[in-house]
């Protein structure tokens, strides 16, 4: 063989190349399609929803039995149990992960929690909602409340984030941590200056996916305090107490896509007299929910912008 | 030569990791102020030893040891600071370990971990521990980078100077010129030798012509046992006590 044959293509490397190619190609359009549900998904919420979409409908008060106005108070309400349910499972759970991580030895105690953690991750969020009633409606007299119902989620969604935090922590090389202890700084100041600052992206992204599964969940919340109206006086301002009842999107949702009728008469705001719906109206009021669909996807996304700009800040600031 | 007391001293160490024994129950002592070769092929618990020498065996899941160590005549095991005894100890690991911090804060992490707040004291203890580690010169203009940023070499060089930050009296280097070039590899062995006026180094090394060049005196280790120990040249003349001895520092095995 001489040295211009020698990079000459052969039956054999046509058959790889040609193989690469096809391989390449599957992979790509099976990206495609993974990425066309969401498009899909995306689009014709929108379309539906365009009738309602408007500043106006995420600030106003729902008014006409629900069949006009805006869903203000859903919007609060899921902000509410995201932000509470966050306050309880985010540090619980971080810390917990940590401790599961960093301090437990290998050991049968060690190995049950890890065992429950993971269990808990796996029940069905009906069944956390029973749990809920119980244990936060019931035994501890919280009532049917915000409180209670982000304190359900907030169970429910601590799995997630031990385990993601553990995750993140067990990804930061062992030779950090013998590099830190070998110079006498204790566990806790290794963990402090040189762990968690580099596991802090994996843990925010656990945090993240608890936000997100918080905002959307519809059963944990429906026997622990949610409901499907509350009255509110024309421009008095929306706001809950912990114990009160509330509204939330998801909820909202569910409710105007299978409870929810259009009432024979409504109040026409010009007259003050009870009239029958005009076709317009019921139009407006059909697309309720999937307005409702757009503000959660909505809502879960500023949740999620505003953790993914915190792991941005944190990355750009400190040179991590 | 030998001192009244010994800076370290080893009784009867055995060590495991689960049931399997590494280190036979081995006696031995260093002296202040000298370099101390150990050498020995892979699995002969070179490192294993070390991390009882600084207590950090512990931090090994399933690990434990008998035997005793004593520094200064003080039975190193009986201290209850342990981080404070932690820091008499220096310890470079085979391959540089680059902390995610700034070149600056590597060296600083230690010293304020023990609370050394002040601005001046902590720049002066950095610039110090960096020229000693022979690697100012070339990060002086670059302290706020990142020092997982340098190069192989550098990075050895910075874990050196970490070593030194928490000014240590013994100072253990588990072979750590693996993972750098010959040329850095003798600025380092100068450092060492300069080293040695300050404090006690016990030098790791799988290269034993660097035991040669440095250590005064030399420990031949071979599963977990001692093998010989004595006067570096000694060890290399040809006429040592031990066959296997001969055998290893000629590189018939190893």
């Amino acid at each position: 063989m001489n040295d211009s044959q020698r990079f000459t293509a052969t039956s054999f490397t046509r058959a790889k190349e040609t193989r690469e190619k096809w391989v390449k190609f599957l992979m790509f359009v099976v990206t495609l399609l993974m990425a066309m549900p969401v498009i899909l998904l995306i689009s014709y919420l929108i379309n539906k929803a365009l009738p309602v979409l408007s500043l106006e409908f995420i600030t106003d008060i729902p008014r006409n039995q629900m069949s006009a106005g805006g869903i203000w108070p859903a919007v609060l309400g899921t902000i509410y149990l995201v932000t509470l349910s966050l306050l309880v499972a985010a540090p619980v759970g971080v810390m917990a992960g940590v401790y599961l991580n960093e301090y437990a030895k290998d050991n049968w105690l060690t190995r049950l929690i890890s065992l429950a953690v993971i269990n808990l991750a796996g029940v069905p969020s009906i069944v956390h909602a029973l749990f809920g009633l119980g244990a936060f409606v019931l035994f501890a007299g919280l009532g049917e409340s915000v409180i209670a119902a982000s304190l359900t989620l907030a169970v429910m969604t601590m799995p997630v984030v031990i385990t993601s935090t553990r995750e993140a922590l067990s990804a930061v090389p062992m030779s950090f941590r013998e590099a830190s202890w070998n110079m006498g700084v204790s566990r806790w100041q290794t963990i402090r200056g040189v762990v968690l600052p580099n596991s802090v992206s994996g843990i925010l992204t656990g945090v993240i996916l608890e936000v997100s599964r918080a905002a959307g969940e519809t059963a944990p919340i429906m026997i622990t305090g949610v409901t499907a109206s509350l009255t509110f006086k024309q421009g008095e301002s929306v706001y809950y107490l912990l114990g009160e009842k509330f509204m939330a999107l998801s909820y909202h949702l569910y409710y105007f896509s299978t409870q929810w009728t259009p009432p024979r008469l409504v109040l026409d705001e010009t007259s003050g007299d009870m009239v029958p719906m005009t076709k317009a109206a019921i139009e407006h009021a059909e697309a309720i929910p999937y307005g409702t669909a757009v503000v959660l996807l909505g809502v879960v996304l500023l949740f999620n912008s505003l953790s993914i700009s915190f792991r941005y800040y944190l990355r750009t600031h400190r040179k991590w | 030569m030998v001192e009244d007391t010994p800076k370290l001293s080893v009784g009867d160490l055995r060590a495991w990791y689960g049931q399997r024994e590494v280190i036979h129950g081995i006696s031995f002592d260093i002296n202040s102020n000298e370099i101390f070769g150990i050498i020995g092929p892979a699995q002969s618990g070179k490192t294993t030893l070390l991390k009882t020498l600084n207590r950090t065996l512990e931090f090994t899941a399933g690990s434990r040891m008998d035997g005793s160590v004593k520094m200064d005549g003080e039975d190193v095991y009986g201290i209850k600071d342990v981080y404070g005894y932690r820091r008499r100890v220096g310890m470079v690991a085979p391959l540089p370990v680059g902390l995610p911090l700034t070149i600056y804060d590597n060296v600083a992490f230690a010293p304020r971990s023990f609370g050394m707040r002040d601005k001046d004291q902590l720049d002066a203890l950095v610039q110090k521990c960096l020229e000693q580690a022979a690697l100012w010169d070339e990060v002086k203009d670059r302290l706020g980078s990142l020092g997982t940023k340098l190069s192989g070499g550098q990075q050895q060089r910075l874990t050196i100077a970490r070593a030194l930050s928490h000014q240590p009296e013994v100072l253990c280097l588990d072979e750590f010129s693996i993972a750098i070039d010959p040329v850095t590899t003798m600025k380092i062995e100068d450092v060492l030798k300069e080293l040695r006026e300050s404090m006690t180094i016990i030098l790791v090394t799988n290269l034993v012509q660097q035991a040669r060049r440095l250590a005064k005196r030399t420990m031949f280790m071979l599963n977990g046992e001692i093998i010989e120990e004595g006067e570096t040249e000694h060890m290399f003349s040809g006429r040592a006590e031990n066959p296997k001895t001969n055998e290893f520092v000629s590189g018939a095995f190893g």
